[in-house]
């Protein structure tokens, strides 16, 4: 028997004999002869500790990291800087090996945990509520456009800026296009910003909403007012999706009217992981909060009169509701939800700024730098964060390629999202003055 | 620990002034944010606190916490498996987790190559052909599997077929996702032991069928034995079948949903490969088809062109994508980590020895408690009361069982069972732990004969007492900003 299987020798002998039966394979007679699966599963191993090790360093080696390589790619997910504290705590096995916390009685920390989330999330946003997490931004952007069809009555359309993250704008088309529903492109201004003018031209009596992303996709920051004036006089939700980070500095998006704010929480102290897991962000005000998807805590008390935490509004979902229910999530991406807090009170209202601040600069000096060596054009004239598209005059592949070379993950080449020889460059507080000017020279060279 | 210096919020122990964080100095011109030209910040409301008060803070509410690594966690249809620590390094080995989405595939082939050896691992495992390891827990798996499923139906031109059936007997998320990917529920009765009703099927498969979603073991933890008689009903009317992977943890290695005529699947790696349960998630839940289906899988898919892993979004007729990125990768890697460990033979085992401890656990519990369906089990069953104390519910006697260190059992599910307590003991737990946990209901099932006073007001020795939901409902304090308004 396997080492993590302790019911072997006389121990599985006295078992067998306790029920009474003679071998294993009796205990799969009700499965019919012809369906039964013979032989092993072509699987090798079993692989002990040190062998399992050395396979996966060997796998590790083929790959380039950005221990290796620095790292000035973005697009949603961003290499800012992890505080260590962050592992110390989600390994403790009270944290990661428990289950969705429906004993209160026995959950009290991870319940603890999210109820605090939830408070970080809304002083964040400048929301009043917030669930306990999704499975990403993309996910929680779809169940933000779900959530608002549901809410207007013969709507069938969503309006989706196009400085939405393409990822995230795919992933609502996907779900939309199940439900029957439309999904209408805003464009961009030639600031790249979201045209409101021709939001207005797209309206009808079935739109239900209309989302941004700030800063967008392209980088550059949008008119978050603007956009919830124009959803209010329109009758329409506004979704906004942010970078948590950015909200170091900029203005909450509840203080500028939107009604739903979505977004990734992978750059709050979730490292890269090619892609995952991280955390959907979703808060919104309280009058839509029996709406809302997900799971949710509350505050309560014990028969005792003992402070006390417990999921709450639980008949909104799929357990109870079932066909009815506002989602069929039945999950919280919980550890990375504790990541989340976890690097909001270590950073707290001071370090939060300050990343904001040290990410902007930093974007700032290197923006100013690869257009001062001529070789770059500003696609969009709107100002950025801590992102920015450029448009390169020469080959962008093998100036990305050369890049490489020289140890550098140069942007991320938008030619996959059709806009040939444009690039988009992420810079965060981990970046120093020396590699970017080193990144500078390389540009120059190779070009 | 009910120290109020410990009992306390994050923001309780806020100071102004403390900080946890530290940042090397600015070493450029630090930006003038006015030149930003939107409207900044006034005030940013967050915890000030040093890292030992953090530090503190969460190792003391994370000792509120059951967990795996501390005890017993029979909880039905969840598959609470140790969770191995060599999972957990492997997932951390920095070549392997510091790794941007958008990098070039020419410095992704060891994560490319890993993740198309899962696929493979998974194939085997179900018996099906072709594989995404996409979405992000089982209901996502679901979901993207029933949109596969209205995919194929779209491009067959079959428009009318909107109706999936399901058991009476389903796990919650189906029919919600039934729901949320724009399809017809029809909910068919189950027979007594939980199986699919043959005549109750015949009578609703018709020309508007889309597919069945099915658990085999079902969720009484019974083999469906008339599963290709199913099969071939959906079959013939045109339908395709839906395997809820679940329940996947009593069948590897015995049997594989691919051959029983199911052409959709998805896993449950935090179920069946022991990847963490991390308090809820994250989990993953990749899904797989058979060959005609492929071509609607979600993309990228992950392939291989002589010696190059590459993602491959050329499927003009996919589905398109349920998710940014590839999926859940930290928790597939250590879904392989556990493939890898077990081998095809450490997998049957698991199943093996999953099954027996379930029936070791039925055959002496059934003498206290009722077990309305007395049949061998899978992975699991599900108890309906105590025999001597019928009024007493199924609620507190799981609120007792914390008072003797053991997590409840799933309880209340599956619906069509009164009173139910549904108990999964996995392949992981010891004779000895078996032994304590049947000597807890016994003991709880005579004081429910002798007091049941103690039981109704159970849990005594937890971190907090019955927790009351009712309240927690009316009052909606979400948030800490809550809490001070209701306090004022």
């Amino acid at each position: 028997m396997h080492r993590y299987i302790p019911n072997n020798g006389a121990l599985l002998d006295e078992m067998l004999k306790d029920i009474g039966i003679s071998s294993m394979d009796e205990l799969f007679r009700d499965i019919p002869q012809d369906l039964q699966f013979k032989g092993n599963l072509d699987i090798p191993g079993a692989l002990s500790e040190m062998e399992l090790l050395e396979k996966t360093t060997k796998l590790a080696e083929l790959n380039k990291s950005s221990d290796q390589l620095v790292n000035f790619l973005g697009a949603g997910v961003y290499d800012h800087f992890v505080p260590l504290v962050i592992d110390h705590i989600i390994s403790r096995s009270e944290f990661y090996t428990s289950y969705t916390p429906y004993q209160a009685e026995v959950s009290q920390g991870t319940l603890q945990a999210i109820f605090e989330y939830q408070s970080l999330i809304t002083q964040l946003t400048g929301m009043e509520v917030s669930n306990a997490s999704m499975y990403d931004g993309s996910n929680a952007a779809i169940e933000a456009a779900i959530l608002s069809l549901n809410a207007k009555r013969k709507s069938d359309t969503v309006l989706i800026s196009e400085g939405v993250h393409p990822e995230v704008i795919e992933v609502i088309k996907t779900y939309l296009h199940f439900r029957q529903t439309n999904v209408k492109l805003v464009p961009l201004t030639a600031e790249g910003k979201t045209d409101l003018a021709k939001a207005e031209e797209l309206m009808g009596d079935g739109v239900a909403s209309i989302m941004v992303q700030n800063p967008n996709f392209f980088g550059v920051i949008e008119d978050v007012g603007a956009v919830a004036d124009f959803a209010k006089s329109n009758k329409i939700m506004s979704i906004d999706y942010v970078d948590p980070i950015s909200l170091g500095i900029l203005e909450a998006p509840g203080n500028q009217g939107v009604d739903v704010v979505v977004g990734d929480g992978q750059s709050l102290g979730n490292g890269l992981n090619f892609g995952g897991p991280y955390l959907g962000i979703m808060a919104m005000r309280k009058k839509d909060v029996r709406k809302i998807p997900g799971r949710v805590v509350g505050l309560s008390k014990d028969v005792d009169g003992n402070r006390a935490f417990v999921l709450t509004l639980q008949a909104r979902e799929q357990h109870i509701r079932r066909f009815k229910a506002t989602s069929n999530i039945c999950s919280n991406q919980s550890l990375n939800m504790l990541v989340a807090s976890i690097y909001l009170n270590t950073m707290g209202k001071e370090g939060l700024r300050e990343v904001a601040v040290q990410s902007a600069s930093k974007a700032a000096y290197l923006k100013k730098a690869l257009l001062d060596t001529g070789l770059f054009e500003e696609v969009y004239s709107g100002k950025t964060f801590k992102e920015f598209t450029l448009a390169y005059k020469g080959d962008l592949d093998a100036l990305l390629k050369g890049l490489e070379e020289e140890g550098f993950l140069g942007g991320v080449n938008l030619e996959r999202f059709g806009r040939k020889g444009q690039l988009l460059i992420a810079v965060t507080e981990k970046r120093t003055k020396a590699q970017m000017d080193a990144y500078v020279d390389a540009v120059r060279r190779l070009s | 620990m009910n120290n109020t210096n410990y009992n306390t919020l994050i923001f309780e122990k806020s100071h102004p002034g403390k900080h946890a964080y530290s940042l090397p100095e600015l070493d450029v011109p630090a930006v003038d944010l006015d030149s930003l030209e939107t409207p900044l910040r006034k005030e940013l409301d967050l915890p000030e606190v040093s890292e030992g008060d953090l530090i503190r803070h969460y190792v003391n509410i994370s000792t509120k916490n059951f967990s795996i690594d501390k005890g017993f966690y029979p909880l039905g249809s969840c598959t609470m498996k140790y969770n191995p620590k060599i999972n957990e390094n492997i997932a951390r080995i920095p070549g392997l987790s510091k790794l941007h989405p958008y990098q070039p595939e020419s410095t992704l082939q060891g994560t490319l190559a890993l993740l198309y050896e899962l696929q493979e691992y998974l194939a085997e495992v179900s018996g099906m052909d072709v594989m995404s390891l996409q979405p992000a827990a089982g209901a996502h798996g679901e979901l993207s599997g029933l949109m596969v499923i209205k995919r194929y139906h779209e491009m067959m031109g079959n428009t009318n077929r909107k109706k999936i059936i399901l058991p009476d007997s389903a796990h919650g998320t189906n029919p919600a996702t039934v729901a949320m990917v724009g399809f017809e529920l029809v909910e068919i009765p189950s027979d007594e032991d939980g199986s699919v009703d043959i005549d109750e099927l015949k009578a609703v498969v018709d020309e508007d069928l889309a597919g069945l979603m099915l658990t085999n073991p079902n969720t009484l933890g019974l083999f469906e034995g008339h599963i290709q008689e199913v099969a071939d009903i959906i079959h013939e009317a045109g339908g395709l079948l839906y395997y809820d992977g679940a329940n996947m943890n009593a069948i590897m290695g015995r049997a594989r949903p691919g051959d029983m005529g199911f052409d959709v699947m998805h896993f449950n790696v935090h179920k069946t490969f022991s990847t963490p349960h991390g308090g809820g998630g994250p989990g993953a839940g990749p899904i797989g088809v058979k060959n005609f289906l492929a071509k609607y899988l979600p993309v990228p898919q992950i392939e291989k062109k002589g010696e190059e892993y590459f993602l491959n979004y050329d499927y003009p007729e996919s589905i398109g994508k349920v998710k940014a990125f590839y999926g859940n990768y930290g928790i597939l890697v250590r879904a392989f980590s556990y493939i890898a460990t077990m081998g095809g033979e450490g997998l049957r085992e698991a199943s093996d020895m999953a099954v027996l401890n379930a029936n070791y656990l039925m055959e002496r519990l059934k003498k206290t408690y009722n077990l309305p369906i007395d049949k061998v089990c899978k992975h699991e069953f599900v108890l309906s009361g105590i025999k001597d104390a019928p009024k007493v519910s199924t609620l507190d006697i799981a609120k007792r069982l914390l008072d003797y260190g053991f997590h409840a059992p799933t309880v209340y599910f599956p619906l069509i069972i009164p009173e139910a307590m549904m108990i999964e003991p996995t392949e992981t737990e010891s004779k000895a732990t078996l032994d304590g946990f049947m000597d807890a209901l016994e003991a709880i099932a005579k004081e429910a004969v002798e007091n049941p006073e103690l039981l109704a007001s159970a849990p005594h020795t937890t971190p907090v007492r019955r927790v009351d939901e009712v309240y927690a409902a009316k009052a909606l304090i979400l948030s800490y900003k809550d809490m001070l308004n209701e306090e004022n």
